[in-house]
């Protein structure tokens, strides 16, 4: 292979870089509130509510997230030729594009966001459950209401105990956005796979390796320096 | 006038009763200490009187506002939620292990409720918390962060936090269990030296000497019950209960 040959296909995957970190951020941008609202609606004193959460979460974490994936990017077109579907909910999805890159992106955030909001929940319930019951007391006989107490002594706190693992279900998330290829959505593994039968060589798929690479590497780096600033209590 | 009322007071946890029938009161700039054994409802009395746990039945009233109150059908109910959280800003409570925010400074750690709970503005909190820091001998802390201190700072510190409410009355539940006897003695001087200025406190405690030095009354509970309460010269003289005695011999004894 010549190094035009190789330039062209890092030059390629530069291009290709940009739907792989739109998933990434979109990901990340909605899951991590959900995720916190998710934890919160665990720890719902009202049993039901509780028990709805932990079913959802389950499924999450239980089944593969290429299955859910497809699901989700399918369920548009299958719903509405059932015959289950009630009319205004047909009339409703009829009017979807399920051919548009607009549709098929948000179906693939919205499995994304619906999977990586499962795993942060637990993380999240982790963090505010590992605060000390004697911070809410003191919190509450100083007079502070249950959302300043939430948000002043307890959410700051929180956020230090799930940075390293919170931290680590990041940098996964940036590898499983190479699961979009499978739907198909143009990212970097899919360009690449695409690349292997024109080349005849497995380079486009180390190529793209290094970015992944390169990408978490930064990421480590980054969630490192945030570990240090936070460090600044005990 | 009585800052604090408690009658008839009972709390249980399912079916194992941890208060019953206790009444007391606190009057205005009084001193006074909890004693007993372990296990006795010492610091159950304190969190049900700071609303840390819901008392079953009995009245408390502090600073002339009910709190809990015996309906028309005999149960006891408490105030509503502005009334509660309106008394919670009289009373002030110390805990054992501090319970500081470990994420503030001493300084915020002093400031946040006031700014935050009685909408003071940031400069007058801060004015007053200095001013409480060098009460506590701690003025050179106040940037320093609630881990970088002694367990004695830190609970001069939270002392400071609870002052800076300008409570009614401070509760003090085992302010000393966690510190080792000489930081014991530089807590048990600030308490004292509270106590001369007039403040009303209620103080659950296992330091013998302090309480009969330092309290007006003492309160002597076993078992969920009050078995005596009165000035130090009594509990601590001839004329205390043979249990009260037996409790003593080893302090007087020393």
């Amino acid at each position: 292979m010549t190094s035009e040959q190789v330039g062209n296909l890092v030059g390629l995957m530069l291009q290709y870089t940009i739907p792989t970190l739109k998933i990434f951020f979109f990901t990340l941008l909605y899951s991590i509130p959900l995720g916190m609202v998710v934890a919160l609606l665990k720890m719902c004193r009202f049993k039901p509510i509780s028990w709805l959460t932990n079913i959802y979460i389950l499924i999450m974490r239980g089944t593969p997230l290429l299955l859910q994936l497809i699901v989700v990017q399918y369920s548009v077109p299958y719903i509405r030729i059932s015959d289950a579907c009630p009319e205004f909910l047909r009339d409703f999805l009829n009017k979807i594009d399920i051919r548009s890159e607009d549709y098929i992106f948000n179906m693939i955030l919205l499995a994304f966001v619906l999977n990586y909001a499962a795993y942060f929940a637990e993380i999240f319930r982790g963090g505010i459950e590992s605060i000390p019951k004697g911070q809410y007391e003191a919190a509450g006989a100083l007079g502070f209401g249950k959302a300043q107490t939430f948000f002043r002594v307890i959410l700051p706190q929180v956020v230090k105990r799930v940075v390293p693992a919170s931290s680590n279900e990041i940098i996964t998330l940036v590898k499983d956005t190479s699961l979009a290829s499978a739907i198909p959505y143009m990212e970097i593994m899919y360009i690449a796979k695409k690349q292997v039968p024109t080349y005849a060589s497995l380079l486009p798929l180390f190529i793209a390796g290094i970015f992944y690479f390169v990408i978490a590497m930064v990421l480590t780096v980054v969630f490192s320096a945030v570990e240090k600033k936070l460090d600044y209590y005990k | 006038m009585a800052v604090l009322e408690v009658r008839n007071l009972s709390k249980s946890f399912g079916n194992l009763e941890v208060l019953s029938d206790i009444s007391f009161e606190v009057k205005k700039g009084e001193a006074v200490a909890v004693i007993g054994p372990s296990g006795s409802g010492k610091s159950t009395l304190l969190r049900c009187i700071n609303q840390l746990e819901k008392a079953n039945g009995g009245t408390i009233r502090i600073c002339d506002t009910d709190m809990l109150s015996v309906n028309e059908n005999g149960k006891s109910v408490y105030a509503d939620k502005d009334t509660l959280r309106a008394i919670r800003l009289k009373t002030g409570l110390v805990f054992q292990n501090f319970n500081l925010f470990p994420h503030m400074t001493v300084l915020r750690n002093i400031t946040e409720a006031p700014v935050c709970v009685l909408k003071k503005s940031k400069e007058e909190a801060a004015a007053t918390a200095m001013e409480l820091l060098k009460k506590m001998g701690l003025e050179s802390k106040a940037k320093s962060y609630p881990c970088e201190l002694s367990g004695g700072q830190q609970q001069r510190v939270s002392i400071a936090r609870a002052l800076a409410l300008s409570p009614e009355i401070l509760f003090f539940d085992e302010p000393t269990s966690a510190l080792d006897p000489e930081l014991t003695g530089e807590i048990l001087k600030v308490i004292k030296e509270l106590a001369s200025e007039g403040m009303t406190m209620v103080i659950v405690t296992h330091e013998m000497g302090f309480a009969r030095d330092v309290a007006d009354k003492i309160i002597f509970m076993e078992g969920g019950y009050i078995v005596e309460q009165g000035g130090p010269e009594q509990l601590f003289g001839e004329s205390a209960s043979d249990r009260v005695k037996q409790f003593l011999q080893r302090f007087n004894n020393l």
